[in-house]
């Protein structure tokens, strides 16, 4: 009965938790500027089945897609236990659901077989990390709290899937032995390995199984609230971050209605300029000149770099790192959200995104060429960003590198961004 | 009129005449020596095949893609408001561009601001002409068994996704296509997007174009095929540092075109 009460005590604290850290990344989030996303509904869910359910994109990476795919279904599948693991934990029940009979006994050996999968994956991932030292687990950006972020997640989702693993077993020995309370149901594939490691009487068997028990639950609900703070919140955000995706070739930019208006004004003075929300700045100095798409992007990254690993700029030595870009817009969102819910407005701090974060060397180096959009598994979009930062750097401060200026300028007096003449255009036509 | 007998668009409306088709020469392709033999080659394939297109000339302008690329969305707005007017004034329904970058700019980014036409790269042309029969690889230079890799544009490839109609353009001539590692939706830049091309690069361990062009020459080709005339300049730096003018060619799909049926 105590340890009821435990249960449901717990459980109540940290579902309340995880909904405050919840409502905070919606507010975060909601610090950018408005966009329509919501259009073309059955397209966006094709985006979102085939791109975040269908993993589609990571399996441009087999090797690596294979691996996540086992702890991404074993993911997925396993939290059907945890209902019942719930259920017995309020109700004081034993697998409260062992009443499906057959069904149950294939539901249990599939988790099992999937919990094994995910603590092989787990186990392949820290190595791939620590010991290959993959090249895209390392770079400016992976500063030591990204890497020890990795770390333990993968630390954590192989000692919860030991401990599940341990529990079974413990579970099924406990069912053997004919215990009080532990009623024969399930079938244990995985965790029979086990039997001749764990003692014969009932009293050690059952201190193993309740510490398993109690360790798995306390760790996922612990896991649950740490997931704000870490990359690994893309196990949730991925599902709508794909169903928001840019639906449009990736080589269209965004048009900028605010200066629509007024370059049509300017060529055409009868034009009545169309009413927008006031336009603060040009671009994007700090966060809240992104859109929410953009920050909900931050958001769902996973830093795992396959964008960083295919950008030219930065395969190259320059600075740019796209992974860095989403890092960076991240941090910076989580500060200015914070200041925002202590002074309960948005306040200069006398910091921003560009500069503070983001330096002019890295947005320059960009050649636009849409590999990490590509590359992205979950249709994250840093090119975006570094193009607002560049129409802030441009249209509000004058300040592109001195030769972009000249090309401007060849533009806009010759039409074309060398320095022609605009009446020598046809010449080429006499050639041979 | 001129030696090619290229019409602009004034010189038609003035006999009363229509374009099928606008041909878009683009900047570079107006003003690049190198590209402007890609320009006349395409004006040559459009004669071959009849069909009735004109120019600009010097009415055409910058669509505004680098202004845009590089953050001044002002200027890029003037330009496209302003090539509007032009292209509607002419009564445009149909163009091709030379050039990626005016192709993606025209297709993508004109709508948005009330210009809608039907945009095709050259390569898309030529590889129609071809499905329809009316290119057969003929009378030219033979480019029989001859090792071509293809650089995919970015703005063609991952930005538009046409990865097909180059390589359909090339397999016609019986070449031998050879793919580098990094190719369609994973093909790497040449360097030059973004505006890079006006702009020296920041300072790293190497240019993105050495990057590229040494992963071409592991193909061993003996042509470079390229559909872009900023990949072409870029390319060819490469070619030109690595010392290898002698033995690869970096030739545009329209130029490998003309030359295969002899133009």
């Amino acid at each position: 009965m105590i340890g009821q009460l435990i249960f449901g005590t717990l459980l109540l604290a940290a579902v309340a938790l995880a909904i405050c850290n919840a409502r905070k990344i919606f507010q975060n989030i909601r610090l950018g500027r408005d966009e329509r996303r919501f259009d073309h509904p059955s397209k966006r869910w094709r985006a979102m089945l085939l791109v975040a359910f269908g993993q589609k994109k990571m399996f441009k990476r087999p090797f690596a897609a294979l691996l996540h795919l086992f702890v991404y279904l074993g993911f997925c599948i396993i939290n059907i236990e945890m209902l019942e693991i719930v259920i017995d934990g309020l109700f004081g029940t034993h697998r409260v659901f062992s009443g499906l009979g057959a069904f149950y006994a294939l539901l249990i050996g599939a988790f099992e077989w999937l919990a094994l999968g995910v603590l092989a994956g787990c186990i392949v991932f820290l190595m791939r990390r620590n010991i290959a030292r993959i090249r895209r687990f390392s770079g400016t950006e992976m500063t030591p709290w990204p890497r020890t972020d990795a770390n333990l997640i993968l630390t954590a989702e192989i000692l919860l899937m030991a401990a599940f693993l341990t529990m079974n077993a413990a579970d099924h020995n406990l069912q053997l032995l004919g215990a009080p309370h532990y009623t024969q149901a399930g079938a244990f594939p995985v965790s029979g390995w086990l039997l001749p490691l764990l003692p014969d009487d009932v009293s050690s068997l059952i201190g193993i199984e309740r510490f398993c028990w109690w360790f798995h639950i306390i760790g996922v609900l612990v896991f649950l609230n740490y997931l704000p703070y870490s990359k690994h919140l893309h196990i949730v955000l991925a599902f709508p971050n794909t169903y928001f995706s840019n639906l449009n070739p990736k080589g269209h930019f965004t048009t900028m209605e605010s200066v629509a208006n007024e370059v049509k004004a300017m060529l055409d003075p009868t034009y009545t300029p169309m009413a927008i929300a006031a336009t603060l700045r040009f671009g994007a100095k700090d966060i809240s000149d992104l859109t929410w798409k953009n920050l909900l992007e931050a958001y769902t990254c996973t830093e795992c770099g396959r964008c960083t690993a295919v950008c030219p700029a930065n395969m190259t030595g320059k600075l740019l790192s796209p992974r860095k870009i989403m890092m960076d817009t991240r941090d910076r969102m989580v500060e200015v959200g914070n200041k925002v819910r202590k002074n309960k407005e948005l306040t200069e701090d006398g910091k921003s995104l560009l500069d503070d974060y983001i330096t002019r060397e890295e947005i320059w180096a960009c050649t636009t060429c849409n590999a990490c959009v590509e590359a992205c598994p979950v249709n994250i979009n840093p090119l975006e960003i570094i193009m607002e930062l560049r129409r802030y750097a441009v249209m509000e401060e004058s300040q592109a590198p001195a030769s972009l200026h000249a090309m401007f300028s060849n533009v806009e007096n010759n039409g074309a961004p060398w320095k022609y003449a605009q009446a020598d255009r046809a010449n080429w036509v006499d050639g041979n | 009129m001129n030696e090619l007998n290229i019409p602009t668009m004034a010189e038609l409306m003035a006999k009363g005449e229509t374009a099928d088709i606008l041909f878009w020469v683009g900047c570079a392709g107006s003003f690049d020596e190198r590209a402007q033999r890609i320009t006349r080659d395409i004006c040559k394939i459009l004669h071959h095949v009849g069909i009735k297109y004109a120019i600009l000339g010097t009415e055409e302008n910058c669509t505004g893609d680098p202004a845009k690329r590089a953050g001044n969305e002002f200027l890029f707005q003037m330009q496209a408001l302003m090539n509007i007017q032009i292209l509607d004034g002419y009564e445009v329904k149909k163009i091709i561009t030379a050039c990626p970058h005016c192709f993606n700019t025209l297709k993508n980014e004109y709508p948005d601001l009330g210009g809608h036409y039907e945009v095709i790269h050259h390569t898309q042309l030529i590889q129609q002409l071809i499905d329809e029969g009316k290119l057969k690889a003929e009378g030219g230079e033979s480019f029989k068994g001859r090792r071509i890799t293809y650089h995919d544009p970015c703005y063609l490839g991952r930005g538009n996704e046409v990865y097909e109609a180059p390589r359909k353009a090339l397999e016609s001539l019986d070449a031998q296509l050879v793919e580098m590692k990094r190719c369609r939706s994973n093909g790497l830049c040449c360097g030059a997007g973004g505006a890079q091309l006006f702009k020296e690069p920041e300072k790293g361990k190497k240019d993105i174009n050495t990057e590229r062009i040494e992963e071409a020459l592991e193909t061993q080709p003996e042509i470079i095929a390229a559909a872009c005339p900023f990949c072409m300049t870029m390319l060819r730096d490469g070619i030109k540092i690595k010392e290898k003018e002698q033995d690869v060619q970096v030739l545009d799909i329209a130029e490998i075109t003309a030359r295969a049926n002899g133009l």
